[in-house]
């Protein structure tokens, strides 16, 4: 359904180039959830915005996105204005500012029907009711004559997908669909997509800082840290038989309810780099544990380990449940510190 | 559950805030906006009390009306004492440097156009040096909530988020205060700096003999960081229990449907309590609150009001039909 080979996106700003998007290869069949999980400033965003052509005016990018079947840079023009919004389609994470405030409902619900599908007026009507009654809001008529102010969050965010959807797309980038939410209203909208994605066969990206809500939602997940991906597997691998160290050090960050309280959190030390002048090694390798002094001078590339066919890859050349990664763990603990200089001493602190 | 009562009010000696019976209303045009009704919680000397509830169920307006901002419409808050709703203007002044407040977004609550040294010392212009510190001192302060204090002349749009964050916790500790108001400190920040601002505050709670009302939607985070837990919906309190214990057990249909969503839970509910809009603060059900989400709401809890009591060594809920193991 989508291939995406060696995507690099880059922005040309007065502090100089800004490589935002890294080398990314991804593959998503049909019916897939794909999750990109990963920091802010990780390039998450940018990824999903150049999947539907939208880069901001300083932004250039290199590598190929195939959609279905057809490379988006081989689409004219014309072909393009009922590709991106139709094919492909997004939702948006802040249901407030991706509504228009001053129109009804139902003139957002049924612009884009009109203009891609060109429906009637009173068909695009009907569909658009259709659409909310799918995405379950009650009573979609008075719905539709009302103004985004007068709906909850929850709501709003059901009439963006309901956008989002109303061309049919047969792959749905969703861009943290649910961060402005409560939890409860979060786990009827996630439901939602899941039914939405099953029934229609469509694909779906979903971009999310929040490592539990990949878990329950995608097949894989590809973690992104400073424009690269470090780790893409199968959901169950990545979280049960992680090699990266920057994905175990993201787990062990989060506050697991199944622990008792006041059990020490392990954050992850230092800051992510400086994309204006990224590290000549791998990303990560200034606040890794296993960083040693091959990390600091060539970036690992993202591969298997030649045995396993299942598609579990990573970025790293000391990974976490080798015995080469345990290795340089034990190295950098006996030197007191990592490669790039990172004391030991109080991770170990912090990390046990 | 959903109700009121006083029943999980505790008696010792430690007591540091008690609140009894507090109601926060809002006039608008057309009504009244029922915020807090007739909530009752107190804190001990170096606990942790988390308060959790869905967006608008009166959270944050709970932990700001104890300290008197705004005033509650009625009920009362006993401090070191005596009642400080009673207290005069003046009177309330005196006591403001005890409650201090960490707001959620790190970078707006500071004035960009103060250096980080006068943010942080304002407290100690205003009210004199106490014993913890002086303007002398200040540096160890930073130090200890982990900024350069060579950084001391910079402002706060040349810090990240996190950062900006220990900032907030530095003001929040300069005037020796009792009580800290923490109102979803971690909310805005990536989850590795989540956990050092996490860990942070458990340090300087505990090096500075502080206590922590700690106001989240995230329950994972509440359970990590808090002694007690107190669940609200729409104004009214649901259950408190020791926060171990409430995770293990809980009883209340609306804290279970809170748990439920929790992204990976094990803990299943009927959809109808997730599915359901929350209904108008302005006019309130009657009986209790929940009653329209709850599967298992009878004619009772649409007429009586559910008291808190105890269901369980110090686990309280306010429900006619509770979940009991």
């Amino acid at each position: 359904m989508l291939r995406v080979t060696d995507l690099a996106v880059d922005f040309s700003t007065p502090a100089g180039n800004l490589r935002a998007v890294d080398g990314v290869t991804i593959d998503l069949a049909e019916g897939e959830t794909f999750a990109i999980v990963g920091e802010s400033g990780s390039g998450k965003s940018v990824f999903a915005r150049t999947m539907i052509n939208l880069l901001a005016g300083n932004g250039t990018r290199t590598g190929s996105i195939e959609i279905g079947g057809r490379n988006i840079d081989g689409l004219s023009k014309g072909e393009a204005k009922h590709f991106f919004g139709v094919d492909v389609s997004m939702v948006f994470q802040d249901p407030m500012t991706s509504l228009n405030p001053v129109k009804r409902v139902d003139a957002q619900l049924t612009e884009a029907m009109r203009y891609h599908l060109k429906v009637s007026k009173s068909e695009a009507k009907d569909r658009a009711i259709a659409l909310l009654k799918q995405v379950h809001i009650p009573s979609p008529e008075q719905r539709m004559r009302q103004y985004p102010h007068e709906l909850s969050g929850g709501m709003r965010q059901r009439v963006v997908i309901a956008m989002a959807l109303a061309c049919e797309p047969r792959l749905l980038i969703a861009d943290e669909p649910t961060t402005a939410l409560d939890v409860t209203v979060q786990k009827s909208i996630l439901d939602l997509l899941d039914e939405l994605r099953v029934e229609r066969k469509m694909s779906m990206i979903l971009i999310t800082h929040d490592l539990g809500v990949a878990r329950g939602r995608a097949d894989r997940i590809g973690v992104m840290y400073a424009g690269r991906l470090m780790e893409v597997g199968k959901t169950s691998d990545l979280f049960s038989d992680m090699r990266h160290p920057y994905t175990q050090a993201l787990l062990q960050s989060i506050p697991n309810p199944a622990l008792r309280s006041h059990s020490r959190l392990q954050p992850i030390p230092g800051r992510p780099p400086n994309l204006l002048d990224p590290p000549q090694g791998c990303a990560f390798a200034a606040r890794c544990r296993h960083a040693q002094q091959d990390c600091l001078n060539s970036k690992p590339v993202l591969d298997g380990d030649g045995v396993r066919q299942d598609g579990h890859q990573w970025a790293c050349f000391h990974p976490v449940g080798t015995p080469d990664g345990d290795a340089a763990l034990a190295a950098n603990l006996e030197a007191g510190e990592n490669a790039a200089g990172l004391p030991m001493k109080e991770i170990v602190g912090e990390l046990v | 559950m959903a109700g009121s009562g006083t029943a999980h009010l505790r008696d010792t000696d430690d007591v540091l805030v008690r609140v009894e019976h507090m109601v926060v209303e809002f006039p608008i045009s057309g009504g009244t906006v029922h915020a807090v009704s007739d909530v009752s919680f107190d804190l001990v000397e170096g606990e942790t009390l988390g308060i959790v509830g869905e967006s608008g169920c009166g959270k944050s307006t709970t932990a700001r009306a104890a300290i008197q901002l705004p005033k509650p419409t009625s009920g009362s808050v006993w401090f070191k004492g005596q009642d400080i709703t009673k207290l005069s203007n003046e009177e309330m002044r005196k006591i403001r440097p005890e409650f201090q407040m960490i707001f959620q977004d790190p970078i707006s609550s500071l004035n960009p156009r103060r250096t980080v040294n006068e943010i942080i010392s304002e407290g100690l212009r205003v009210w004199g040096e106490n014993d913890s510190w002086t303007l002398d001192t200040i540096d160890e302060l930073m130090e200890a909530v982990g900024i350069d204090p060579r950084y001391g002349e910079r402002k706060p749009h040349q810090f990240s988020g996190g950062q900006c964050q220990r900032i907030s916790i530095a003001r929040a500790l300069v005037l020796d205060p009792k009580v800290i108001i923490c109102d979803e400190p971690v909310s805005a920040l990536d989850v590795s700096v989540q956990a050092q601002i996490l860990n942070l505050l458990e340090d300087m709670k505990e090096r500075y003999g502080v206590s922590l009302m700690f106001i989240s939607h995230d329950l994972s985070v509440v359970k990590n960081i808090s002694d007690r837990v107190m669940v609200m919906y729409m104004g009214k309190t649901c259950e408190v229990a020791g926060s171990d214990q409430l995770f293990e057990a809980p009883t209340h249909h609306y804290t279970r449907a809170l748990m439920a969503a929790i992204p990976g839970a094990d803990v299943a509910v009927d959809d109808q309590m997730l599915e359901g809009e929350l209904p108008s603060a302005i006019n309130p059900p009657a009986g209790c609150r929940f009653n329209s989400r709850c599967p298992a709401a009878t004619d009772e809890c649409r007429s009586v009001e559910p008291q808190i009591r105890e269901v369980g060594d110090g686990h309280f809920v306010a429900c006619h039909h509770p979940v009991l193991a």
